[in-house]
């Protein structure tokens, strides 16, 4: 036992098979044993303490599982509001216990659906929204006091989230009982994913207007989720996206004191979202260690007292990187393996990218897999029973310690160079980012990264497609949904829509937070593209960085 | 070297936000030799033309991950036509499933490259047909 930790380190070791050397994503050599001697004056207390304590490595909750299973959230929408009202109540049906929302791209900028900008991409990767008529008809008949949904919206999220809230309100659920979550996270927009409307100061206003408002009256929303996932998927290795997404963290929380909230009163609903692809002990060090240093940067450097801010509510889900558009079945069994990272880690909630995900948006089939594939580990094969189950292995307590003393590197780093809100706003995180994109689909390419059935053990010629059923795009949708909302423009009070528009656009010239002006605006019916616009006349819009 | 350097345009058309692959490929062709100009995100077809024009590019290649590669191609050789610019290529990567291509190609597309097309099949490819143009 204790010759092969010698041996690894190459000490004097015997002219034997030297072993290959190992270097995760994260940059992080990896030796092939580890041993007491690499967890140097481990103190269980400091470092784990347990399940529910701080500092939270072994979990958020004293039993996890075993009092409640993660919640499953597959990412689901398209089409109309009431088709996508079909797949909820389908999932829901199937043991589906969350909703996950998906926006038509156009409706994430801000953009109605009989907007020339629209054309062509009306419900394609997801619902389109133009008025609260359409949350209410999404929405129909799912018990949102039981269901909770989250809103994968950012750019255009204070409008979104007022229409849920003004939804739940008309079927009678009062702001203080309304659950659910929001992405709601620009930053990381300007990074990965590309979903930005306005400048940047005024998009971080809208985020602290949100936190701000859902605080005060509407206590139990999560108003935020901030996502690494995308800058992950964007390039940057586990340790950044980790790092990035608690800069960005940290820059949301002080936005939020400056107006004169303490962040105990309002960091208890902050959640994050981070990705699962990759080495499985390498991503369940990441969260270990996530979980770790959250805790600390809350009571240490935001002198926090309620354990609920310095608990690390995460979505570890997605994948989507890791699949591949070869031989997509071999997506279902990495998408398990995920699942499994998932669960090892003690995530709150799980959503796992489809199969078909690197072609299309999830067919039904494939959703229902991602499904079962997360009902099988809690249910099928054990999950659920203990908590933290790999603590106290050499190896994960080393990584988990290798893990937070990098990510507090990368943090530093970015602090130094003058915060991540500036190298946001100039393009030096997404240059970085793109750069290490290319170094890694270089290393794919070269086969040093290895892909099975990809860059190794590829068939070629072997016909890839049909595993895949495709979510075909139906301009019947666009010309259903484009008359929906003449409708909806003609039994409005039209006089009502334009004051509210009025009211907004002077609260935007002001200082106030807009939620009330757009909470006012939506009652009416007024159209998301409508209240973008208004807005926009007095923002401006968000010019890229352009830079590779 | 007396050949002049191919210059691309590479763009990301409609509302699609997935730029991995464009900046990506952006580095790869720069490393290959070319001068590549990148517009970022959101643009219209007409914006993408005007760079391309603006810019006197040999080469357009657009990077399309929505599934809607169809419609905006379709648009831009027309236009290209419209414009008499038709000597300029054009070469769509990205999300483009395999029985799209024949369409993609009838429209005038020269070459298609889905994801994971590896970096030297995109350049030789851009390399050859600038030359033959």
């Amino acid at each position: 036992m204790s010759e092969a930790p010698r041996e690894a380190k190459g000490e004097k070791g015997k002219e034997e098979k030297k072993p290959r050397p190992v270097v995760l994503e994260s940059g992080i050599a990896v030796k092939p044993v580890y041993g007491p001697e690499d967890l140097g004056d481990f103190d269980y207390a400091r470092d784990l303490g347990n399940p529910g304590e701080f500092p939270f490595t072994r979990g958020i909750h004293p039993l996890m599982y075993r009092s409640r299973p993660y919640t499953m959230r597959q990412y689901a929408g398209f089409g109309t509001p009431r088709e996508t009202n079909e797949r909820f109540k389908y999932l829901i049906s199937q043991g589906q216990n969350a909703l996950n929302v998906a926006f038509s791209l156009h409706s994430q900028m801000g953009i109605d659906s009989d907007d020339p900008l629209a054309e062509g991409e009306v419900g394609r990767v997801g619902m389109a929204v133009d008025t609260l008529r359409d949350l209410e008809v999404a929405f129909d008949g799912i018990p949102i006091d039981r269901i909770s949904a989250s809103l994968t919206i950012n750019g255009s999220a204070a409008i979104m989230i007022a229409m849920y809230l003004a939804m739940a309100e008309k079927r009678g659920v009062r702001l203080s009982e309304v659950r659910g979550n929001a992405q709601n996270d620009i930053l990381k927009e300007y990074i990965g994913r590309g979903t930005w409307i306005f400048p940047m100061e005024p998009s971080m206003r809208l985020i602290a207007d949100t936190i701000e408002y859902c605080t005060r009256h509407v206590p139990k929303y999560y108003p935020v989720s901030v996502c690494g996932y995308h800058i992950r998927e964007s390039g940057a290795n586990p340790v950044q996206e980790i790092a990035y997404a608690y800069c960005i963290a940290r820059a949301y929380i002080r936005s939020v004191m400056e107006r004169g909230l303490h962040p105990d009163e309002f960091v208890g609903r902050f959640s994050f979202n981070f990705d699962i692809h990759g080495n499985i002990l390498e991503q369940v060090g990441k969260f270990r260690a996530a979980r770790r240093l959250w805790a600390r940067i809350m009571r240490n450097e935001f002198c926090c007292r309620s354990p609920d801010s310095m608990q690390m509510k995460m979505i570890a889900g997605g994948g989507g990187g890791g699949l591949t558009v070869e031989e997509p079945e071999n997506n279902i069994a990495r998408g398990a393996y995920y699942a499994l990272i998932s669960a090892l880690s003690g995530t709150q909630t799980m959503a796992l990218c489809s199969y078909d995900e690197a072609y299309t948006i999830p067919s039904k089939k494939a959703a229902l897999i991602s499904l079962r594939t997360m009902q099988m580990l809690v249910e099928e094969m054990g999950l659920a029973d203990t908590v933290d189950p790999l603590a106290g292995s050499y190896y994960i307590e080393w990584l988990t310690n290798e893990f937070e003393r990098r990510i507090m590197q990368e943090m530093t780093r970015i602090d130094a160079l003058g915060g991540i809100v500036k190298l946001v706003a100039d393009g030096t995180v997404q240059r970085e980012v793109s750069r290490q994109a290319y170094l890694l689909e270089k290393r794919l390419q070269s086969g040093e990264t290895v892909k099975v059935g990809m860059n190794k053990y590829r068939q070629e010629g072997a016909e890839e497609e049909h595993a895949v059923e495709f979510h075909e795009y139906d301009p019947a949708v666009a010309r259903g949904k484009i008359e929906g909302l003449r409708n909806v423009k003609a039994e409005r009070d039209n006089e009502a829509v334009r004051r509210a528009l009025d009211r907004l656009r002077d609260a935007a010239r002001g200082k106030q937070n807009l939620m009330p002006y757009i909470l006012d605006a939506v009652r009416t019916y007024a159209t998301v593209g409508e209240m973008t616009n208004t807005l926009k006349e007095v923002f401006g819009t968000f010019k890229e960085p352009v830079n590779l | 070297m007396s050949e002049k350097r191919i210059r691309v345009l590479v763009a990301k058309p409609g509302l699609d936000g997935h730029d991995v692959g464009a900046k990506v490929v952006a580095h790869a062709l720069r490393d290959a030799g070319m001068e590549v100009i990148y517009t970022g995100l959101h643009q219209t077809v007409e914006q993408i033309l005007a760079t391309a024009l603006q810019e006197d590019v040999d080469v357009i290649g657009l990077s399309i991950l929505s599934g809607a590669h169809l419609p905006i191609a379709g648009k831009l050789m027309a236009m290209l036509r419209a414009e008499k610019a038709d000597d300029i290529m054009v070469v769509v990567g990205g999300n483009i499933p395999r029985r799209d291509h024949e369409k993609l190609l009838a429209m005038g597309v020269s070459g298609i490259f889905p994801t994971s097309t590896r970096f030297e099949g995109i350049a030789d490819f851009i390399k050859e047909r600038v030359k033959d143009r």
